[in-house]
């Protein structure tokens, strides 16, 4: 992992190094070799290192006054707002932290498909991303019912009940989920076990990522390899934590805004109503950041196959690496795949829109649509994009963009927008 | 490796041996960690429910909870009947007769789960196309049998076991 030799220089660190070198591992950190050329794109892993702590440092704060019961839970999250000292700052700042984790995480995921950074060989990086996402479908998913509103009710109930789709012994799964033949209090108990464990698996991936992100190294925006460590590179320790804490203070303000201005904006207001088995609510609302995937098995008029793809819009991203055929890794030398890009980013939101839509009429066409272009991206475009499409020249090195810019300043500033 | 060293020895019958037992046992301990998340018995016992339906006039319904989930009593009006029994049904996505889901006899008693069978919302009464329910999550809609006719969802709406215990009490479970 280190290319360099690690001695501490007291005593007592070498004494402890010696027996667990978590010293070196401090070194190889904050020397680890940074592209030089990464830009704000970058900076959203930090970003969502902090959400994965804030989450984790108010849920645990949260589970100190919360009851997991089916009679108390919606009382409990009220008592929380109202009585528990700061209560209602560490409630919303957890539920709108879920809401900034997915924003950034989706930042990322695209960043990630513009600048080809899942490609080989950096295929393991991307497939345990992946999931980290999924494990944050289920922790968002688990974590919107336990204050037992009316959402809160009805979303448990659909998505569970998308399991009894499955051929054959999918009601056995579904009564195998609830714990009862409904979303009931057995459901909600170990929803809350659930989503209490699941951060702590999303830690420990996060570990994984962080280690496979450190064999190959970063991916930067031309894309190509360090040909020159001593001249492509910089310590992440100042350079990188520097500009990470920059991006992470507009991040927060962001944040800080929805939690002391517009707290509930992102939630639906049915959720304050307690959950009633009897009553739908008339417009059931996933949370935004899952309605893409909600328009996408709405868009599909058969059970089974509306479930099977919306799971597949999903599993398909794990075979992405080799769907896209493309020699060239990053999308600025790529003036076709370029535009394709910008379709899917386009698709993506409006499939988000569909799902908040009724399913009907116009919605409903643009629906599928907008799935049908959401599968031919990466099973028709990529690949074949990939093979037919003349790349633009790649740069000798990171650096030769810069460093070639010469007296020009008009092409210098071309080549800096480039980069 | 020479010949007499690959026919089945002792120690490949002790892997065998060891590896086998060590999964039954993996098993044994795995099975009591999945099945606890069943329903327990203080779910199963809540299996039944007595409804009074004496208060109900024709055309009107109730719903009463049943394990968790509503349940639909309508006492439908002859015209209902009559439309129900002269549907189609071969416009059916889930063909069955209006005659298979009510009890003999009982024939304006129509009782059923009422809960979606796409993704287990509760359908609105007197809505839809069909003059009977109408799910506001994604569409089904279901006529005055509570039969599929049009939407995701891919069969009729449950009809539970249930019995009359006299004229004015449906058993349900």
């Amino acid at each position: 992992m280190s290319d360099h030799e690690y001695t501490p220089k007291s005593k007592v660190g070498k004494w402890f190094n010696d027996r667990l070198p978590l010293l070196t591992l401090g070194s190889h950190l904050t020397d680890y070799p940074t592209p030089k050329n990464l830009n704000y794109w970058w900076t959203f892993g930090g970003i969502l290192t902090f959400c994965l702590l804030t989450q984790i440092i108010t849920g645990i704060v949260l589970a100190m006054h919360y009851v997991a019961h089916a009679d108390l839970a919606f009382a409990s999250v009220e008592h929380i707002m109202r009585d528990v000292n700061y209560g209602w700052l560490i409630r919303y700042i957890h539920s709108n932290g879920a809401s900034m984790f997915f924003l950034a995480v989706y930042i990322h995921i695209f960043r990630s498909l513009f600048y080809g950074s899942y490609k080989s060989p950096r295929e393991v990086i991307w497939i345990i991303g992946l999931l980290i996402y999924l494990l944050m479908m289920a922790a968002a998913f688990m974590g919107y019912v336990l204050p037992w509103g009316q959402m809160s009710f009805w979303g448990a109930t659909v998505i569970t009940n998308l399991f009894s789709a499955i051929p054959l012994v999918g009601e056995s799964i579904t009564t195998w989920l609830w714990g009862a033949y409904s979303v009931d209090n057995p459901t909600l108990n170990r929803f809350f076990s659930l989503h209490y464990l699941i951060p702590f698996l999303i830690l420990g991936l996060v570990v994984l990522h962080i280690w496979a992100l450190h064999v190959p190294g970063n991916n930067n925006p031309v894309g190509i390899e360090i040909k020159k460590p001593s001249k492509d590179t910089v310590p992440f320790h100042p350079y990188i934590t520097i500009k990470d804490t920059f991006a992470l203070l507009m991040f927060m303000i962001i944040f800080a805004g929805f939690v002391f201005f517009s707290p509930n904006v992102l939630g639906h207001s049915d959720n304050y109503i307690p959950a009633n088995p009897l009553v739908t609510p008339a417009h059931i609302v996933p949370e935004w950041y899952l309605l893409p995937f909600y328009a996408i098995l709405r868009s599909v008029p058969d059970k089974l196959g509306g479930v099977i793809l919306m799971f597949g819009a999903i599993f398909i991203l794990f075979v992405l690496p080799w769907l896209d055929t493309s020699k060239v890794r990053s999308a600025v030398f790529r003036p076709i795949y370029r535009q394709f890009y910008w379709i899917l980013v386009l698709d993506v939101l409006m499939l988000g829109y569909m799902g908040a839509m009724p399913a009907e009429g116009i919605y409903l066409v643009l629906a599928r649509v907008g799935t049908l272009y959401y599968f031919a991206h990466f099973i028709i475009v990529l690949p074949v994009v990939g093979l037919l499409e003349k790349t633009d020249p790649v740069p000798m090195s990171i650096s030769e963009p810069v460093l070639t810019g010469g007296a020009d300043p008009a092409l210098a500033r071309k080549d800096n927008e480039k980069i | 490796m020479s010949k007499e060293e690959k026919k089945v020895n002792r120690r490949d019958f002790l892997f065998t041996a060891s590896y086998t037992i060590g999964a039954v046992g993996l098993g044994a301990v795995v099975w009591p960690l999945v099945h606890q998340m069943n329903p327990d018995k203080a779910q199963q016992a809540l299996a039944t429910t007595e409804v009074d339906i004496s208060q109900i006039e024709p055309g009107n319904s109730i719903t009463v909870l049943w394990r968790g989930k509503p349940v639909f009593l309508k006492r439908r009006t002859p015209e209902e009947i009559a439309e129900a029994r002269a549907v189609n049904l071969s416009d059916l996505p889930d063909p069955q007769k209006d005659e298979e889901r009510v009890k003999d006899g009982k024939d304006e008693w129509l009782v059923m789960l009422g809960v979606c069978t796409h993704l287990g919302c509760v359908p609105l009464k007197d809505k839809g196309d069909y003059n009977g329910w109408f799910c506001p999550c994604h569409g089904s809609h279901y006529d005055v049998s509570g039969r599929i006719r049009k939407g995701p969802a891919p069969t009729n709406m449950e009809i539970p076991k249930f019995e009359f215990v006299d004229n004015n009490t449906i058993k349900i479970g």
